[in-house]
C-alpha cells in the first residue's frame, strides 16, 4: 500500500501538466495540492494548504457552508467519507472526500483521470463513473432527467452508472467504489462483469 | 496490485529513458485530435506534440459545429486550450495536409502521427433534383451559421417561401431546425455569425419538416435535444398519432436500449400535447414526419433550377435480423412543398493521397486506431507510426465524450508499438516541420495567434452583447493572428 501511494505521488511530482483545471471546475474555485493527504508523515504540512482554503474561502463568499468546515482553525473537521476509484489500469486509489463534494471534483483535487469536459454543466457524459456495488448505488438521488439525457450517451454504460459531478458524498456512501470506464480494460477480468442496459 | 501498476509505470519513463524525445505530429484539432494529445503528453513523459490544423482557429467541431445556442457543450475548449498550452505541445494552424505538405513528408518528419481530421464532407442521396439550388447539406447551413470560413458566403435562400424540409431526423437535423424557428432575439446573444443573424432575421420560414425514413423508435436524435425544442416557447410541435404505433421488434428495440425508449416516451408525449394547443397565424412549427423516404427533389419551371418541393415513398419496417429494421418502400408517393431542403443524413470523411481509404464505410480501415496498409487485404498489416482517432477511424458517429475513449484506445496501441519498438530512430519533428514549412512560405498560425484571434472576437461580441463575434474569412482570421 505503502509504495503504493509513493509511486503516485512520484508520478504526480513528474507530471507537468497544469492543474489550472481546479480554478474552473464547478464555479468552487478550490486550488488544494493534495500531497499532504498521501503521507500522514509528509513534511508538506496541511495546516498550509488549510489556510490557503480559508483565504480563497474568505475571499469567495460562493463557497457552500460544507467547505467552510474544512478549515482547521475551529479545530473542527468535516467528516470525510472514504472512495476508492479502480481506473483503467485496475489500479484502486483511496482518496477521503468531504461530505458535500462532488465526486468529480474529489477526482481531480486527487490528481485521479476523469475529465469534466463541460465543468458540471450536465452537456457531457466524460464524468461517467460505475458503481461497483449495488448496494452503494441505490443508497444515492434518483438522477435527474437532464442526468439520465446525458447517461443514455456514456460509453460502456452499465446499470449502476452515474454522472460523477452529480454524485455528492454524504455520509452513508462511505467505502463506496467507482470504476472508470476504459476502453482498453475489461472489467470482467476483475469479476465485475457491467450489464449493457 | 503490483502487476497493474509494474506496466503503466514502465511505459511512463520508457521515453524519457531512450536517447531521443518522441515527436508526434497530430493532425486535427478538434476534440479527437486534443484528447490523443492529452493522453499522449500524460503516458509518455518524453514526448513532444505538434497539432495542425487547416483552419486558422482551433476546436474543430466544437467551434464550426456545437450549435450557438448550446454554449454550455462549448465549455470542452477550456481543457484543450490547457493541452495546447502546455510546453510539450504545440498548435500550428492554416496548415493543410495534402496542399503545405505530404503525408509521407509528415511520416519522416514524427515517430508517431495521428490523423484525427474528421469528416469535412457529405452523405448523398443520389436521387434526382439534388443539385437544384436550394438544397444543402446540413453541414455546410451549419458551417455558415457558426462562421466557418469556407461557407460565410453561402447565402442560403431563406425568403422564398415559409416552408423547410430536413431531412434526417438526428441531433444536426434537431440544431438546424432550431436555429431556422428561434426567435432571432434569442440568438441575437449568442455566438451566431452576424451575416447569419442578419439573414435569418429576413426569414419567411416559419414550418420546418423533419422526415425519417423509419420510425419514432429509430429516430437517430437524443433525449436532450428533443426535450430542448419540445420546451421551446411558442414553438408547436406535430407528430401524427398513427405514426407512434409500434411493432414487436419497435418492443424488443427498446428494451434493449434505454435511450430509444426515453426518446419514443418523449415523442409521444410531445404528440398528445400538440394536439391540444391552438392555432396562431405566425407561429412556427416543427414537423415529424416518419415513415418517408426522398424519391426525387421537385422544380417548378419557372423557378430556373431552384427545388420546390420534395417527392416522398411512403415506408413500411422489415426486420433484418439481429434486432434491426429497415425502411422499404410501399410505392405510395406524395409531394411536400418547400423552398430549401437541407440533407442531415450524416458526414463522409475525406481521403487523402497516400492513406489506404475505405470507401464504402467511408473511414480509414484500422485496428484499434493502427491504419492498415491494404484495405482489402490483410487486417495484420499495419502502417507504421500512422494512427487514426475521432470520427475518420470510427465513423461520423457518437458526441464530444465519444473521442475519449476513441483517443485512449488509439494511445494504447501507439504505447504498445513504441515498446515493440517502433520509433527507434531519431526524428527531426518540429524543427523540421518548421523548415519545411518556412521553405514553402506557409504562414502558419501559432497558438498565441490564436489567442490575438479569441481577443479580437470577445472584444467585438462585448459591443453587441454576444460572447464573441465570430471572424469569419480567411483574411480578417489571419490579418487578426499576426
Amino acid at each position: 500500500m505503502l509504495f503504493h501511494k509513493l509511486s503516485r505521488l512520484g508520478s504526480r511530482i513528474v507530471k507537468e501538466l497544469p492543474r489550472e483545471r481546479h480554478f474552473s471546475m464547478c464555479r468552487m474555485r478550490i486550488l488544494q495540492r493534495s500531497y499532504g493527504q498521501y503521507l500522514p508523515s509528509s513534511p508538506m504540512p496541511q495546516r498550509q494548504t488549510m489556510s490557503f482554503q480559508e483565504a480563497l474561502f474568505l475571499k469567495n463568499p460562493k463557497f457552500s457552508t460544507s467547505f467552510s468546515t474544512t478549515s482547521e482553525k475551529s479545530g473542527e473537521e468535516t467528516e470525510k467519507i472514504n472512495v476508492i476509484f479502480v481506473d483503467k489500469d485496475g489500479e484502486e486509489i483511496h482518496i477521503k472526500v468531504p461530505v458535500g463534494m462532488n465526486i468529480l471534483e474529489a477526482a481531480h483535487e486527487n490528481d485521479i483521470e476523469l475529465e469534466g469536459a463541460c465543468e458540471c454543466s450536465l452537456a457531457c457524459s466524460t464524468c461517467h463513473v460505475i458503481v461497483m456495488d449495488t448496494e452503494y448505488y441505490n443508497k444515492l438521488e434518483e438522477p435527474t432527467d437532464e442526468e439520465n439525457d446525458m447517461l443514455d450517451l456514456a460509453f460502456g454504460l452499465t446499470e449502476t452508472s452515474r454522472l460523477g459531478c452529480q454524485v455528492i458524498a454524504k455520509p452513508e456512501l462511505d467505502g463506496i467504489r467507482l470504476a472508470i470506464p476504459s476502453a482498453t480494460r475489461n472489467f470482467a477480468v476483475d469479476g465485475f462483469v457491467p450489464k449493457p442496459h | 496490485m503490483s502487476r497493474y501498476l509494474a506496466r503503466p509505470l514502465v511505459s511512463r519513463y520508457l521515453s524519457s529513458v531512450s536517447s531521443h524525445p518522441l515527436h508526434v505530429c497530430i493532425v486535427g484539432s478538434g476534440p479527437a485530435g486534443f484528447y490523443t494529445a492529452d493522453k499522449i503528453l500524460k503516458a509518455h513523459e518524453g514526448a513532444r506534440i505538434d497539432i495542425i490544423d487547416r483552419l486558422p482557429t482551433p476546436f474543430g467541431l466544437v467551434r464550426s459545429g456545437v450549435a450557438p445556442d448550446h454554449p454550455e457543450t462549448k465549455i470542452a475548449i477550456n481543457q484543450f486550450s490547457r493541452v495546447a498550452q502546455h510546453e510539450r505541445c504545440s498548435f500550428y494552424g492554416n496548415v493543410k495536409l495534402g496542399s503545405d505538405l505530404l503525408l509521407s513528408e509528415l511520416r519522416d518528419l514524427y515517430h508517431v502521427v495521428v490523423l484525427a481530421y474528421g469528416a469535412e464532407s457529405d452523405k448523398d442521396l443520389g436521387i434526382p433534383g439534388e443539385s437544384l439550388s436550394g438544397i444543402y447539406s446540413a453541414r455546410e447551413f451549419v458551417w455558415w451559421y457558426n462562421g466557418h470560413p469556407d461557407y460565410s458566403s453561402l447565402k442560403p435562400y431563406l425568403k422564398r417561401s415559409d416552408t423547410a424540409v430536413i431531412l434526417g431526423q438526428g441531433n444536426v437535423a434537431l440544431d438546424v431546425a432550431r436555429i431556422l424557428l428561434r426567435p432571432t432575439t434569442e440568438l441575437a446573444s449568442t455566438d451566431i455569425a452576424r451575416h447569419a443573424l442578419s439573414a435569418l432575421e429576413e426569414s419567411s420560414i416559419r414550418k420546418v419538416y423533419l422526415i425519417g425514413r423509419r420510425g419514432p423508435v429509430q429516430a437517430a436524435l437524443t433525449a436532450k435535444e428533443l426535450r430542448e425544442v419540445v420546451g421551446i416557447k411558442n414553438l408547436h410541435i406535430r407528430i401524427k398519432e398513427t405514426d407512434l404505433s409500434v411493432t414487436p421488434a419497435d418492443e424488443e428495440e427498446m428494451k434493449n436500449s434505454r435511450a430509444r425508449k426515453r426518446i419514443y416516451e418523449l415523442l409521444s408525449k410531445a404528440a398528445a400535447a400538440a394536439g391540444t394547443s391552438e392555432a396562431d397565424p405566425d407561429q412556427r412549427e416543427l414537423h415529424f414526419v416518419f415513415f418517408r423516404q426522398p424519391d426525387r427533389f421537385l422544380e417548378l419551371d419557372e423557378r430556373m433550377g431552384h427545388v420546390s418541393g420534395v417527392n416522398l415513398e411512403k415506408t413500411i419496417l422489415e426486420s433484418v435480423g439481429s434486432g434491426k429494421q429497415i425502411a422499404v418502400g410501399t410505392g405510395e408517393f406524395e409531394d411536400l412543398n418547400c423552398s430549401m431542403v437541407l440533407k442531415a443524413i450524416g458526414y463522409k470523411s475525406v481521403p487523402i493521397n497516400g492513406l489506404p481509404f475505405d470507401h464504402k464505410k467511408g473511414v480509414v480501415p484500422n485496428v484499434k486506431g493502427r491504419v492498415v496498409s491494404h484495405p482489402l487485404g490483410s487486417l495484420s498489416q499495419t502502417e507504421p507510426g500512422l494512427y487514426v482517432c475521432g470520427w475518420l477511424k470510427r465513423g461520423p458517429v457518437g458526441i464530444i465524450a465519444t473521442n475519449l475513449y476513441c483517443a485512449e484506445e488509439t494511445v494504447e496501441s501507439i504505447r504498445e508499438d513504441i515498446e515493440e519498438g517502433v520509433c527507434k530512430s531519431a526524428k527531426a519533428g518540429s524543427k523540421g516541420l518548421i523548415e519545411l514549412l518556412e521553405k514553402r512560405e506557409v504562414k502558419k498560425v501559432e497558438y498565441s495567434g490564436w489567442e490575438k484571434i479569441d481577443a479580437k472576437e470577445k472584444q467585438m461580441g462585448s459591443e453587441r452583447n454576444k460572447p464573441r463575434e465570430k471572424l469569419v474569412t480567411w483574411d480578417d482570421l489571419l490579418a487578426a493572428a499576426n
